[in-house]
């Protein structure tokens, strides 16, 4: 972990989300998926806390080494506003990598990677490193309508079979990312799960997982303070490795990857989408 | 002449601080969490995480929402237990900080006693902070240390058993003068003022509250004009009693007006989870003070502000 004074290399508009390249030599190297950084809030204004954003992309080698990149939706709040109107060239101040990153299957191949709105975007940095390591990849992504949707091509580029809905099928299917699940799982021999986004998503995903027995792993959204495991605030209900007893853990350190299966997702009211407050992701 | 030849150290009522600047409690982790972030040790002291007898799951999520100028949050003093927290937490929180302050709270008297029992010659803890912002299960009060009497008992009991200098941290959002009163002279060694104040965000699309808790309490800048007031006035009915400011504290400007106010030392939380050197550069910052009013220790700052009396001053008043 590490705290940079990092320089926008770039900002571009992606259809509702803006994304943002920082070169950042120092946390990209580190960087895995599943990770955030935690970007301060200018100090002149009411909005305090930094925001956690997942991070996209990551760049080790290759003409742009050492950048990262995260995607924020400037409608969340206004420390994601302010975010989306900063310039090229401009400085954050950045913390990370944080969290506990997706692990890769050892033996397993086929993966079904599931995401909706902008946490879509931590999926791409999973799905890359899973191709580099031999995996298969299909994607179910979604979004509440066309602009809502993140890089669809992308997840076309990197995956064998994708699914695209919208709940006003502007783009892809109609209908929900949750039901297009099971039928993403009917159609390959998918072995593992990974999806990111809110509790109704991850909950139903950890549902249908049990239910087939595949084993899952899921990044969730919740509230921080710090990002860095000082606050206690962005509690995770988790049961015991026997299932005997449950806990609150923290989504920034001990989390946000997490075994679907060992959440006590009924115990969980997480931040509705009205969150006007920093982004978990 | 560099601020660094010249010393910020306290002596906070016989803890001996390097710099009096304190992170607050609940905003510390757990001795591991800030490694490459920044050096504890720099750092003149932590506050634990508060601990109570039996370990405490918390309230539920979300625990925190931003609010103009400063946070809502609640975690329901989540904490392992003092029995787990002497075992495992104390010992790293020690090792990667100069002094520890263990702050500690309970329900009834019984508990609070049983806490002090348990850290009572504990190696690590250099004084115990009562944290008395929680509801009374046996006066059936909502907010135990609102009440004089109350205050005595508890802060009383604790101080009496402790070999560690004990800080009363006085609830916030209430007649403060009366409860300070009460803690000096039940023996507190010194007082945090204060906790934060009860405080509700409401999540109006869902029509629901925004903490999955009972309410919430308000910390971060919009708190230190409220801190000032408190500390002015308990300085004013107590003038030699050491006083922590706590609430707002972000920059070292700000510790300066508590120190103005009558503080000794400042607490600085929210602004740790923002930035978490700020603990540190507000040090610096106060050195930096010194030095341009050619003062030798923040002591010389202590209550040069005074409010107006509504009673004559007292006579130990600062000349």
């Amino acid at each position: 972990m590490k705290r940079v004074r990092a320089e926008i290399l770039s900002t571009r508009r992606l259809g509702a989300y803006q994304s943002l390249t920082l070169v950042a030599p120092e946390i990209a190297e580190r960087a895995r998926p599943g990770q955030f950084v935690a970007v301060a809030m200018p100090e002149d204004r009411d909005f305090l806390l930094r925001r956690h954003l997942t991070i996209h992309q990551s760049s080790r080698r290759g003409g742009w080494a050492g950048t990262l990149e995260f995607v924020v939706d400037p409608a969340a709040g206004p420390g994601t506003a302010w975010l989306s109107d900063l310039r090229a060239h401009g400085f954050l101040d950045v913390i990370g990598p944080l969290g506990t990153p997706f692990s890769y299957p050892k033996r397993l191949t086929n993966c079904l990677l599931v995401g909706e709105g902008r946490s879509v975007a931590g999926l791409y940095f999973l799905a890359q490193e899973l191709v580099a390591r031999g995996k298969r990849v299909d994607m179910v992504i979604g979004g509440s309508t066309l602009d809502a949707v993140f890089k669809p091509i992308e997840a076309k580029r990197l995956s064998q079979l994708v699914t695209v809905v919208t709940d006003d099928g502007t783009l892809g299917e109609t209908g929900t990312v949750i039901e297009a699940v099971a039928p993403a799982l009917d159609r390959a021999p998918i072995e593992v799960v990974y999806a990111a986004g809110r509790v109704p998503l991850l909950s139903a995903v950890a549902e249908i997982c049990r239910s087939r027995t595949l084993p899952a792993q899921v990044a969730v959204e919740e509230r921080m303070g710090c990002g860095y495991g000082l606050c206690d605030t962005c509690a995770v209900p988790v049961a015991s490795k026997d299932g005997a007893t449950w806990g609150h853990v923290r989504a920034c350190v001990e989390g946000p990857v997490f075994n679907p299966a060992r959440v006590v997702w009924d115990r969980w009211r997480a931040a509705g989408p009205s969150a006007d407050g920093p982004e978990a992701s | 002449m560099t601020a660094r030849t010249r010393s910020i150290g306290v002596d906070l009522a016989g803890v001996a601080l390097a710099t009096p600047v304190l992170i607050a409690s609940g905003c510390a982790g757990t001795g591991k969490e800030l490694h490459g972030l920044v050096e504890l040790r720099r750092v003149g002291g932590v506050v634990s995480r508060t601990v109570t007898v039996e370990p405490r799951d918390g309230s539920a999520p979300p625990r925190i929402v931003e609010s103009a100028s400063g946070v809502v949050w609640e975690t329901g003093l989540q904490n392992p237990g003092v029995d787990a927290f002497v075992a495992t937490e104390l010992p790293t929180l020690a090792a990667a900080s100069s002094a520890v302050f263990v702050s500690i709270a309970g329900a009834t008297l019984e508990e609070y006693v049983r806490i002090t029992g348990v850290l009572q010659g504990r190696t690590g803890v250099a004084a115990i902070e009562v944290h008395l912002s929680g509801p009374d299960r046996e006066l059936e009060r909502p907010v135990l240390g609102a009440h004089a009497d109350r205050v005595t008992e508890v802060v009383g009991a604790v101080a009496r058993m402790s070999l560690v200098p004990v800080f009363a941290k006085l609830p916030g959002g209430v007649d403060v003068v009366p409860v300070a009163v009460a803690a000096a002279r039940a023996g507190a060694s010194g007082l945090t003022l204060c906790a934060s104040p009860p405080a509700l965000a409401i999540d109006a699309p869902a029509s629901r509250p925004a903490l999955g808790g009972t309410g919430g309490w308000l910390s971060g800048p919009a708190l230190k004009p409220m801190t000032l007031r408190a500390v002015a006035e308990v300085h004013r009915a107590l003038p030699r009693m050491p006083l922590v400011a706590s609430g707002g504290i972000r920059s070292a400007t700000d510790a300066v007006e508590a120190m103005l106010a009558g503080a000794s030392a400042v607490q600085v939380g929210t602004a740790t989870l923002v930035d978490p050197t700020a603990p540190v550069a507000i040090a610096k910052g106060i050195a930096t003070e010194l030095q341009r009013r050619a003062v030798a220790s923040p002591a010389d700052l202590r209550g040069r502000v005074a409010i107006g009396s509504p009673e004559p001053a007292p006579e130990e008043q600062h000349a």
